[in-house]
């Protein structure tokens, strides 16, 4: 636990349970959470029941829809899956972050003054 | 589109609370269960797995909190708790909520009244499509009455062809008197009261009928078809709003006149173009028929789209000089100006002080009751401050709040507005119904989207400002010192206070304020009911007489002295005279001059005329200050002969005695007999203007008014005068027995309105001021009631006591008057030409108000003062 874990920034979480269910297709949100967990490496913050109010703002929206089902070991889950509108909208997400961590890494490796 | 369908979503799940609540408890279960699962097949016992589950999905109530918040509608929920909550607290304490919503809407009613008749009369256009581009076109300088405001049929006529402002120029008769028509068929005939207007008269206002048609081009021609328009009220009342009556013909001066239309219930002449008067018909002004008339025609006119006021007005500067007021007769001179107004502005244009002076006195009232409720409110946060204090400390924002007590002081002053609505929407029926108030528009009168949308801003800019003082100061209060506190024993602090003081301070500034304006206008209507108006209108009534003289005056010379004779023989009858018009109402002018003078112009005045019978001049009570009355052997072959009034002989015959000089009247020679003293003619607070008397047996009169001085009070012998004329002439209709103290009456309505207004305003104003001085002193003293009774036990007197307690008082109502004072001094110029014999600065008024409140102030003080020599100084200190 030696370096501090990231905090996640405003909205990003969305995006990355969009991503989530783009990639792996229907999860519930304990899965969800798990998997950005992997994923990120233990770098992230994350107390998993914030998962949740993502989770109902998305469908809220109408990017993803949701249905209760059952687990491989026959327990009682809420299970996601993207939606049409939802994959658009990932689209224009991902393009943006992409946009901006470029142009954050642009910035934040200017060269000093005088090196060139 | 998402954020649509978010919204749409949030709403739902607001609405579905426990189901969403219940599916979200059973996916966070199920979540927990996962977790224990995956956990204990890495190889952790149960109970570990459990705990190390709970603790990766973080604040299992935070999650809750933010699902919610992300999926409902999170201020909506606080609010409705806040109200809940406010709902709760104030049923508690049901005395504080009753008197708070009380005064409110007291506050907020009189606030909504003012501004529907601020609203009615002032900021809405007048009831015409495009009234904006409607016109009044009078004299420049009318001093001769309605006379010197209108125009010959000839001038008229010709400034129609010659102006290229207008799209139409239209007038009406402006010399009509009340009942003026009898509508017969019926029995007894009914007096009804009918106005002459050109042919195009409706279509300048752009008026259209309800039924029917307006009159067409030969109706208006001589000897056309006789036409008549009804008005919506009078068809209502006297044809029982049939249908059918359109087409039928009526019976108007023993004439058959048929109904062509009625005109729509919008349509009000009266309360346009002559307030406090009701006008049932409306006959075509034939121009025709008064071709040998003088001044006739009251004149409007509608703007041409885009020609500006000015233009129009430059342009009449150019034409009316030149207009000729008769073809037929070259001589008459008439030197024409125009002055063109917004018909709006001359309708209201009079009212706008003393209507903006109303809406300020309403608008102070408001202030007071903020400051009284901010006060009161005060007193129940420092009641509440532990409450405050407790929730701070289980994490309350200071925002938090501020909104509880926003919320609480928003519902208190929604609840007045309700009630407020409620009383204004009474004084609105009982003004709009007041049709005796000379006030243009009153009839128009209503609650309209503007008066609610004014309710709605006057609740929530007062909720906000009396709800926010008390809001800002607990909560900025120190939390521990609270909770510390042990009640109402330690001292409130300074500060607090030191508020109260100045909100009392500001409430007595106020109330000044208002008192003064309130005296000085209260007083200028005590000297105009108090101005020798040439006549004496107790014991005086007036009765309408309709005889048929074919323009004999031999004839009328003897039907007028068998009405007087008979009409005088009734008992309790002391005198009675004729007239065709009375002072204060219907008037006209004609021109008189020294025989042989010549005059600079402008030198010379509209002179207003009154054909009488002799004893007329007794009857109403004018004095008689030099020579002798008329007398029936003035008759139509002797010399003629004129009677004139102080003004006249002043400016005609200066320093010299005007009995016997012959005098030009209207082209004619008139030997003068008499000298009046000045009648107020035409208002009761103007200057009189230059009359003269003729007698009727020598004029023509227009119509006839029967004036009866009596022993009893009038109204005794209305129904045997009524049953005398009708033994004279069965056709008499039955018309009213008026006094003629309601004509004094009725021409001082609108300023008796604005006093009484403006002084139960004021009196408001006090009551609540002394309210609010009660309400702090009383509270300081229970607050301070060990403090004194330490006192008393240490050898304070009784009179020690209350004389500390009103000292108190004092001194607040003097910080108070000294601002008030100084206020009003500089506010009373604003009022000033408001006033009549009254200085903005009168001495009296302004010590009166000093007297009054102080007097309230020390009463209001007195009772705590009482109150706290009564501590018993052995149980003020075990009581603690």
């Amino acid at each position: 636990m030696g370096e501090v874990k990231l905090d996640l920034l405003q909205g990003t979480l969305d995006l990355m349970v969009l991503q989530t269910l783009a990639t792996l297709g229907t999860l519930h949100g304990y899965g969800i959470a798990r998997r950005i967990e992997q994923v990120s490496g233990d770098e992230i913050l994350l107390n998993q029941g914030t998962i949740y109010a993502s989770l109902v703002r998305l469908q809220q929206r109408g990017w993803i829809s949701a249905e209760w089902g059952t687990s491989e070991n026959n327990r009682k889950a809420k299970y996601y899956s993207i939606t049409k509108s939802g994959r658009k909208q990932l689209a224009k997400d991902a393009a943006y972050w992409q946009r901006l961590s470029n142009v954050m890494g642009r910035v934040l490796s200017m060269p000093a003054e005088g090196e060139l | 589109m998402g954020a649509m369908r978010e919204g749409w979503n949030r709403m739902l799940s607001f609405f579905h609370k426990p189901e969403r609540d219940a599916e979200m408890e059973a996916e966070l279960a199920s979540h927990v269960e996962l977790a224990v699962e995956e956990n204990m097949r890495q190889g952790m016992p149960e109970p570990e797995a459990r705990r190390k589950a709970l603790v990766r999905i973080g604040g299992v109530q935070q999650a809750r909190e933010r699902q919610r918040e992300a999926r409902g509608l999170p201020w909506l929920d606080v609010l409705l708790q806040d109200v809940r909550y406010t709902l709760r607290t104030l049923r508690r304490d049901r005395s504080f909520t009753v008197v708070a919503v009380l005064i409110l809407a007291l506050g907020i009613g009189a606030n909504i009244a003012v501004f529907s008749v601020v609203n009615t009369i002032l900021l809405r256009p007048l009831p015409f499509p495009d009234s904006q581009r409607l016109i009044r076109i009078t004299a420049k300088d009318p001093k001769g009455g309605e006379s010197s405001m209108t125009y010959t049929t000839d001038a008229t006529q010709e400034y129609q062809q010659r102006n290229k402002s207008f799209q139409q120029v239209t007038g009406y008769f402006a010399f009509t008197g009340p009942d003026n028509y009898k509508l017969g068929g019926h029995g007894v005939p009914l007096p009804v009261t009918g106005i002459l207007v050109m042919g195009n008269f409706f279509q300048t206002l752009e008026v259209q009928p309800m039924l029917g048609r307006l009159f067409t081009a030969d109706e208006c021609l001589p000897k056309g078809r006789p036409a008549v328009l009804l008005s919506y009220p009078f068809w209502k009342r006297q044809f029982h709003a049939n249908r059918d009556i359109v087409g039928q013909a009526i019976d108007l001066n023993n004439t058959p006149v048929t109904v062509v239309g009625v005109l729509p219930k919008t349509f009000d002449f009266g309360s346009v173009f002559s307030p406090g008067s009701k006008v049932d018909i409306f006959t075509p002004f034939i121009m025709h028929d008064f071709q040998d008339d003088g001044n006739a025609l009251a004149l409007i006119g509608r703007l041409k789209p885009g020609v500006t006021l000015a233009a129009a007005q430059a342009e009449a500067d150019l034409l009316f000089p030149k207009l000729v007021a008769n073809l037929r007769h070259p001589g008459w001179n008439e030197h024409y100006t125009a002055r063109q107004m917004l018909l709006k502005q001359y309708v209201t244009g009079k009212l706008h002080r003393s209507l903006i002076v109303l809406w300020c006195a309403v608008g102070m009232i408001l202030l007071i009751v903020c400051v009284n409720l901010s006060n009161l409110l005060l007193a129940r946060t420092a009641a509440r401050s532990k409450e405050f204090a407790m929730r701070t400390a289980l994490g309350a924002g200071r925002g938090r709040l501020i909104r509880q007590l926003l919320t609480e002081s928003l519902i208190l002053s929604g609840a007045g507005a309700l009630l407020g609505l409620g009383i204004a929407f009474a004084v609105i029926e009982f003004l709009a119904h007041q049709g005796s108030i000379a006030l243009p528009l009153l009839s128009d009168l209503r609650i309209d989207g503007a008066t609610l949308a004014w309710t709605v801003a006057v609740a929530i800019v007062s909720g906000a400002a009396f709800g926010l003082m008390p809001g800002l100061k607990m909560s900025s209060g120190n939390l521990q010192e609270t909770l510390k506190d042990s009640g109402s024993g330690a001292g409130e602090g300074k500060k607090h206070e030191e508020l109260r003081s100045a909100l009392v301070i500001s409430e007595v500034a106020l109330a000044c304020v208002l008192l003064v304006g309130a005296g000085l206008l209260l007083r200028s209507f005590l000297h105009i009911l108090d101005v020798d108006l040439g006549f004496e209108p107790s014991h005086a009534a007036a009765i309408s007489v309709e005889y048929t003289d074919g323009g004999n005056a031999a004839k009328r010379s003897a039907i007028w002295q068998e009405i007087i004779h008979r009409v005088e023989a009734i008992p309790g009858v002391e005198t009675a005279g004729i007239t065709d018009n009375l002072p204060l109402s219907r008037n006209r002018s004609w021109d008189i001059s020294a025989k042989g003078q010549t005059y600079r112009p402008g030198e010379l005045q509209d002179t207003f005329v009154f054909i009488v019978s002799p004893g007329y001049l007794r009857a109403i009570g004018m004095r008689l200050l030099a020579g002798r009355d008329v007398s029936w052997s003035d008759g139509p072959k002797s010399q003629s002969v004129v009677i004139i009034n102080e003004t006249v002989a002043r400016k005609l015959w200066p320093g010299q005695d005007p009995i016997g000089r012959i005098a030009m009247v209207g082209g004619g020679e008139a030997r003068v007999i008499g000298v009046i003293a000045d009648v107020h003619e035409s208002s009761v607070e103007g200057d009189p203007g230059w009359q003269m008397y003729l007698p009727a047996t020598q004029a023509e009169p227009e119509g006839a008014q029967l004036v009866v001085r009596t022993k009893v009070p009038p109204d005794v012998l209305a129904s045997s005068v009524m049953a005398t004329l009708r033994q004279i002439n069965p056709g008499q209709p039955a018309t009213e027995f008026r006094p003629i103290q309601g004509l004094v009456d009725h021409a001082v309505s609108p300023q008796r309105f604005f006093v009484l207004l403006v002084d139960i305003f004021a009196g408001l104003g006090l009551l609540l001021a002394s309210l609010g001085i009660y309400g702090v002193i009383s509270y300081s003293v229970t607050q301070r009631t060990q403090e004194i009774g330490i006192r008393m036990a240490l050898g304070a007197s009784r009179w020690n006591v209350q004389w500390s307690v009103i000292w108190k008082t004092l001194r607040l109502v003097l910080v108070g008057m000294v601002v008030g004072l100084a206020a009003s001094f500089a506010a009373s110029r604003l009022i000033a030409t408001l006033l009549y014999g009254t200085a903005a600065t009168d001495p009296k008024t302004f010590g009166a108000v000093t007297l009054l409140l102080l007097g309230v102030a020390l009463l209001a003080g007195y009772l705590p003062a009482w109150r706290a020599s009564r501590i018993n100084p052995m149980i003020a200190l075990r009581n603690n």
